[in-house]
């Protein structure tokens, strides 16, 4: 699971996966997140055709659905870049200049934080706290956590 | 005999090269041909050291600080080298600490259950279940046990509360939404000693009349939801959890839940609409959770290191854990020293441990080497602090005394590069990022409040826009819900109380945090 797949796939979508998904988590106690989860992890993000199906199986309007996967930052509406950076911009990484690094890797990367390259070979996002604090500044690229982090650490593994 | 190496299996470690480090271990064992195993544990916590590798030696493991696949093969080929941090335990940094809750961390293999038991697990669970469950409650009542998230709650009250109340259904909700910058204790418990929570859960459940229980861990956390999700199979596969508990007449189940990068849904009330399925709203209280907590029904819910405190207090007695601690505040806390400083890490002491003694005879000072400037304690909701209030012991009222809180115990160190301004500027920024948008004063005042302090930097209007944000923090302090707008002020007011230099007039030119 620390070596998650590069989330930066994104597969062809698919009504009747999402609804095997549906139908295999509906039973859970609350099972709008664990779907929505499944969902994002099948196809690398929640596609807007998905949320009629899901909301029709848990019979919950289409609204409420919407409400939930909008409400959460992990739920993107469509498939990040190839390389996904994340980094942490929250306090800890502040003190170690995180707030700096952002700055030279929009430059080096060419893409402005919260946002993907036009060739969609790469995301830059922010994140707030990996619990790696004490190894700041820190990031996760490609679902690996990553401490003591430079500019020519990112650069070396979003080139690897 | 076998020789055992450990090298951490902890998402800090990992994120430094310990796997490549254990790997290249592996590699030297083959070729050496030696009767020698690989055990990968959790963290001791010693972050500045990691790749923290040890060897068994009879006399107490030895360590070697900052290792790399290089330089592996030379510790197989040197005993001298072998020396260069000694016995591990011998480590000041460590020595001095007194873990109870992360006793086995950093020790043993997470994953082994029988590990965990021949170092003294389960032993609370044994004799919980020899107990009323009146007889647990009044024991978590009698150590003095408070909520280690942040709120300060006295555990065994709350747990009496949903004890006392009717319902056929109950709930314990583990609360490992750990958003707080700063802190990662419950991140390296559940990778480190997963059934320790485990059996806390349990005991709750046991205590309360609870046979579900869920634990809400936040997405940024893979690793430890893949080390717990192992551990409760595991768990379940022997009898720990499920029907007959240990061979008992009680019955507990255990449901790992993820989070979806949202900060509130650490708040309790937001957290439970998120486990049901909806927006991480919170709720208005009373109803209380436990009474009317997951589903409507009587809900414990508990930070990590509140349950995982739970098995130690059971195992030694009340009398035992209330020892440790001042004032009202018993007990142990991990404290979590991060950001600017030499030597980061897990210090697990007994309440009462300063400020100062924190942060220089632990941390060795910053690790830019420049002088502390501030320390904000208790994640992004938390005070700002000047070196003058260093002496401040760690403790629950002292902190509140001092306008300041100690939350999760999260302690992040700045040096004088840092600009006052820019950080009360992100803690408004921030709470605009993640409010949940029920309460006016957060959803809205958040970001005026941001724009606000950028006329400050700017130089706009320095005396009134200052009051202007002060009047704003008060309104957000009596103005929310939750804690995300009524404690948003904390650090912005502190940064204005006590490093007003940072806010005046033309001090800059408008150079921002902001992306």
């Amino acid at each position: 699971m620390n070596k998650t797949p590069n989330p930066g796939f994104a597969a062809e979508f698919d009504p009747a996966r999402v609804r095997e998904i549906a139908l295999r988590l509906k039973d859970l106690e609350g099972p709008l997140l664990p779907i929505l989860h499944a969902v994002s992890d099948a196809f690398g993000y929640v596609d807007d055709r998905a949320l009629p199906i899901i909301a029709d199986m848990l019979n919950l309007t289409r609204a409420e659905v919407h409400g939930v996967v909008s409400f959460y930052h992990d739920f993107r509406r469509q498939a990040s870049g190839r390389r996904l950076v994340k980094i942490c911009r929250a306090e800890a990484c502040q003190s170690m200049g995180a707030m700096g690094l952002i700055a030279s890797l929009e430059k080096a990367l060419g893409v402005r934080l919260g946002e993907t390259s036009s060739d969609r070979e790469i995301t830059l996002e922010a994140v707030y706290c990996l619990g790696n604090c004490a190894l700041a500044p820190a990031a996760m690229i490609d679902g690996q956590l990553v401490g003591r982090l430079d500019a020519e650490k990112v650069m070396q593994r979003v080139r690897s | 005999m076998t020789q055992l190496i450990f090298v951490p299996d902890d998402s800090a470690a990992l994120s430094v090269g310990a796997d490549d480090v254990a790997d290249a271990i592996l590699m030297e064992i083959r070729k050496r041909g030696l009767d020698t195993k690989l055990v990968r544990t959790g963290s001791r916590g010693l972050f500045w050291l990691e790749p923290l590798v040890e060897f068994g030696a009879p006399g107490g493991r030895i360590g070697y600080g900052g290792v790399t696949p290089e330089s592996v093969p030379a510790l197989f080929d040197d005993p001298g080298h072998r020396a260069s941090l000694g016995l591990v335990e011998e480590i000041p940094f460590l020595k001095s600490q007194q873990r109870l809750t992360f006793a086995r961390c950093g020790v043993t293999d997470p994953l082994s259950l029988e590990a965990y038991q021949s170092h003294g697990g389960l032993k609370g669970l044994r004799r919980a279940l020899q107990m009323k469950p009146a007889g647990i409650v009044e024991e978590i009542v009698q150590s003095g046990l408070r909520g280690r998230g942040g709120a300060g709650f006295p555990a065994g009250i709350k747990w009496r509360t949903v004890a006392e109340a009717q319902g056929a259904q109950k709930y314990v909700v583990c609360n490992a939404d750990e958003g707080d910058s700063g802190t990662f204790a419950d991140r390296m418990l559940m990778e480190g000693d997963p059934f320790l929570l485990i059996e806390g859960m349990i005991i709750a459940g046991v205590a309360v009349g609870a046979d579900k229980g869920f634990i809400y861990l936040r997405s940024e956390y893979p690793h430890a939801f893949a080390k717990l999700s192992r551990a409760v199979e595991i768990a379940r596969q022997e009898g720990v959890l499920g029907e007959k508990i240990l061979g008992s007449p009680h019955r507990f189940e255990l449901e790992l839940r993820l989070g979806a990068g949202a900060y509130i849904c650490g708040e309790e009330t937001s957290l439970l609409e998120s486990l049901e399925g909806r927006r991480g709203q919170v709720r208005p209280k009373p109803p209380l959770p436990a009474l009317s907590g997951l589903f409507g029904k009587p809900t414990v819910i508990n930070n990590v290191l509140t349950l995982a405190a739970a098995p130690t207090i059971l195992a030694e007695g009340a009398a035992f854990y209330k020892d440790f601690g001042m004032g009202r505040s018993r007990g142990t806390m991990p404290v979590q020293l991060a950001g600017n400083v030499r030597r980061g890490g897990l210090i697990e002491r007994a309440f009462g441990l300063s400020l100062r003694e924190i942060i220089e005879d632990y941390g060795g000072g910053t690790n830019s080497g420049r002088p502390v400037r501030a320390v904000q304690v208790g994640g992004p909701l938390g005070a700002y602090w000047p070196v003058s209030l260093l002496d401040t012991p760690f403790d629950y009222e002292t902190f509140a005394e001092k306008s300041g809180m100690i939350g999760h115990g999260g302690v992040v160190v700045f040096d004088d590069t840092v600009d006052m301004a820019e950080q009360a500027r992100f803690a408004l920024e921030f709470c605009a990022l993640e409010s949940c948008g029920k309460c006016t004063p957060c959803r809205i005042g958040s970001t005026r409040g941001a724009e606000t302090v950028d006329r400050i930097m700017q130089g706009e209007n320095v005396a009134d826009n200052t009051a202007l944000v002060r009047d704003l923090c008060e309104v957000l302090r009596d103005g929310s819900l939750c804690a995300l707008g009524g404690l948003t002020p904390m650090p912005v007011l502190s940064a204005l109380d006590h490093f007003p230099e940072d806010f005046a007039a033309g001090r800059r030119a408008p150079a921002h945090n902001r992306k």
